[in-house]
């Protein structure tokens, strides 16, 4: 088989992997666009905060230590254990389900029924707070995050691919590792959505909310619902992308890999998200692999908006966004 | 009432005059936003430096010293604001701590009279001091770093990198772009070829360059990154097992933040560097004494001992043995930011100077004139070992090859002052 050919199976291969993980971060979107019509700026930081949460948690930092050192003159960092990995999500999970709590009480709740634009607004001062907060409560220095996950070259892969090409394919197990928790992830979210009341209630918020309101579906606990999940989401981002990078700053800007998914494959749908990812991430390696030496490189950024693009002229929705009818 | 009047008026002038007791070292930190963990340590080390100085000294030359902090969160226009709300306090020397920065400020500081030290980074062709008065770019900039990293494969491969492949991994922007001309005419010189793979910013994502890295398997990996750059770089070169003593970063990609992510894998990364590293020096039992245990550590006072802290206060070191330098020309310990410049285009930093301050071979020994404003870029080598969580110098500081980077340097800063109509003095 060509070289090339080859290349370009190990890059389609890789490019789906991506995508998986552009995905993971495009879900959160759909989840709180879905129940409540809101874009949620903030989702990117919502990872942020919620992997720095995870590693402080584990390392058994003190939350807001520099704050409570500077006003009572104390020393104190750490308590001095460590939280193993498990227990560290658990009680992150905990937080994220505090924070859309919070959220929802001190923000969304007085904003109902306001124009999609000042609801984004909200969610743009929500992500600088939450930014801000980030820094006071865990510190800016950049921190490992180690949960177990498995990282570097699939030896199996490698070396079954050698035999059949001659060359040995280059997959992360990490890679791998957050394929099959994105499938079982949304997998749960549909089985949620469909099969449990809470779940039906979810849907019927995102249909029609003074239709659900009248039959008696609480909103305010749906929308806590809905953003404790996207909290949850953000929490699978955070890892899978912390692991990769450790946990910084940057992690926020990981939903700048999410837009192009929302724009191709819609705002509201699950599986829109999942294949959007898929598209973009192929779309984008396949192009830096092929054109991108004539080019000069670096084209993944703007070729995965421009992909977006493509499909927004054709199918303004997305791929499996709810058709827009407009009745006159 | 005419005693108020006097009274009020004095009191009116004194409020709104300079204090003129301090020497004011602005600081333009950036201890949030997306790069802050590689500001705050240095930000810590500068500001330690004096507080050292303050303590054990008595200031410099009997004058105490004043850091005056700004927060730039490493953006251009904040970094700009910092300067013009920070010069009339008597500010003696700006580092902006960004390349952006440095060139906007490049004509400021020049019209209002104040020195800027962009040391290993900004305008490389600063270095001419006939065109650039008041910049300096000593010890090293971003072409003696290029210099110095084939250099030293040079240097490893007995002399000879001919045939070789050299990939040049780095941030799609002005600044990683800098290496380039450079490691372009070296290549020429020494019959090596040159690869190059750009990064889109920020660089979370960089699995195509690594995968073309496999795939072309180059002899030696050079990395121009910043920020989470650096550690997907360090983690997806540890993934395809590339051999981590062939990855050399510039000095902006050799911190503990670049290699910490990636764990026992990062082991024997190298990277470039114009200063020693790790905290084996006399001068750190003087700040644990006067700045730590007095609890005046900037920070929370956890970046000690770190490379780029060791960045911050190198960087301090030298402003102040400007400032020492320019009260000695002037005779009056009272100086002014233009006899700062006098003090820097004067500075002789010399290795018994630099053990007499406790830093034995904290950086390297140079002199600055007024044709030279970055003296003459001696580059080392560091390498990481993961196991110790240390770096260390693995080299001495070795000059960079003038015969490439002199013409690179004339012709750029001559396109400056033919834009900028500055007439070259000297």
């Amino acid at each position: 088989m060509p070289d090339q050919l080859v290349f370009a199976m190990e890059i389609t291969i890789n490019g789906l992997m991506a995508g998986v993980l552009y995905a993971l971060v495009a879900l959160g979107f759909v989840l709180i666009y879905k129940a409540s019509g809101i874009f949620n700026y903030a989702q990117g930081v919502m990872a942020l905060f919620a992997a720095m949460t995870l590693v402080g948690i584990m390392n058994g930092q003190v939350p807001f230590a520099h704050l409570i050192n500077a006003i009572l003159g104390t020393k104190v960092h750490h308590f001095g254990w460590h939280v193993p990995a498990l227990l560290a999500i658990l009680v992150t999970v905990v937080v994220m389900i505090g924070l859309a709590w919070a959220v929802q009480v001190l923000v969304m709740r007085h904003l109902v029924n306001q124009e999609p634009i000042i609801l984004f607004m909200a969610t743009i001062g929500l992500a600088y707070f939450l930014e801000g907060l980030s820094d006071l409560m865990w510190g800016s220095e950049l921190k490992a995050l180690d949960v177990g996950l498995p990282q570097g070259i699939n030896l199996w892969i490698d070396e079954t691919t050698f035999e059949m090409f001659g060359y040995g394919f280059f997959i992360d197990n990490l890679d791998i590792v957050a394929t099959i928790i994105a499938a079982l992830l949304v997998t749960a979210l549909i089985a949620f959505s469909q099969y449990t009341k809470q779940g039906r209630a979810m849907r019927a918020v995102a249909d029609d909310h003074q239709a659900a309101l009248s039959v008696g579906i609480s909103l305010n606990f749906i929308w806590v619902l809905v953003w404790s999940l996207a909290g949850f989401v953000a929490l699978v981002a955070g890892i899978m992308w912390g692991t990769k990078s450790g946990v910084q700053f940057s992690l926020s800007l990981i939903a700048l890999k999410a837009l192009p998914v929302l724009m191709l494959g819609g705002f509201t749908s699950i599986p829109g998200a999942i294949v959007g990812g898929l598209i973009i991430g192929v779309g984008e390696k396949l192009f830096e692999f092929l054109v991108g030496p004539l080019i000069g490189g670096a084209t993944e950024n703007w070729f995965a908006y421009v992909l977006a693009l493509i499909f927004l002229v054709f199918r303004p929705q997305g791929l499996f966004g709810e058709k827009i009818i407009e009745r006159v | 009432m005419k005693l108020k009047i006097t009274t009020l008026a004095l009191g009116a002038v004194m409020a709104a005059g300079p204090v003129m007791a301090d020497l004011v070292f602005p600081s333009l930190s950036y201890r949030t936003g997306p790069y802050a963990a590689g500001g705050i340590p240095f930000a810590d080390g500068y500001a330690d430096y004096f507080t050292l100085l303050n303590e054990r000294d008595g200031g410099i030359g009997g004058v105490p010293t004043r850091v005056l902090e700004c927060e730039t969160g490493y953006n251009t226009e904040k970094g700009v604001e910092c300067y013009e709300s920070t010069k009339g306090e008597g500010s003696l020397v700006y580092q902006p701590l960004s390349t952006g920065i440095t060139y906007q400020l490049i004509p400021k500081t020049t019209a209002d009279d104040i020195p800027m030290h962009t040391m290993g980074y900004g305008r490389t062709s600063a270095k001419n001091g006939a065109v650039f008065s008041h910049t300096f770019n000593y010890p090293a900039n971003y072409w003696d770093g290029a210099s110095g990293a084939v250099n030293y494969l040079l240097e490893v491969n007995d002399g000879d990198i001919s045939g070789k492949k050299i990939a040049l991994v780095y941030h799609n922007s002005a600044y990683g772009k800098e290496p380039i001309r450079t490691l372009e005419g070296l290549a020429e010189k020494h019959g090596f070829e040159l690869l190059l793979l750009p990064v889109d910013h920020p660089g979370q994502e960089q699995k195509s360059q690594w995968l073309q890295i496999r795939r072309e398997r180059p002899d030696n990996v050079l990395m121009w990154g910043w920020g989470v750059m650096n550690q997907v770089a360090v983690q997806e070169a540890v993934n395809i097992r590339y051999p981590m003593e062939n990855f050399i970063g510039i000095w902006w990609s050799g911190s503990e933040n670049d290699v910490i992510a990636a764990g026992d894998g990062a082991n024997g990364y190298k990277a470039l560097t114009f200063h020693n590293v790790g905290s084996d020096f006399p001068v750190f039992d003087d700040i644990q004494q006067y700045v730590v245990d007095t609890g005046k550590a900037a920070g929370a006072g956890d970046q000690i001992g770190t490379v780029l802290y060791n960045r911050g206060l190198y960087a301090a070191m030298l402003a102040a043995e400007a400032a020492k330098t320019a009260q000695e020309i002037h005779g009056t310990a009272d100086i002014t930011p233009a006899m700062m410049r006098d003090g820097m285009e004067a500075l002789d930093m010399n290795a018994d100077k630099m053990a007499a301050l406790g830093m034995p071979n904290f950086g390297p020994a140079f002199s600055v004139s007024c044709e030279n404003h970055g003296g003459p870029a001696l580059v080392g080598v560091t390498q990481w070992d993961a196991s110790a969580q240390t770096w260390s110098l693995i080299s001495d500081f070795k000059p960079t090859d003038a015969e490439i980077l002199a013409p690179l340097i004339a012709e750029d800063s001559a396109a400056y002052a033919a834009e900028a109509g500055i007439e070259p003095q000297c």
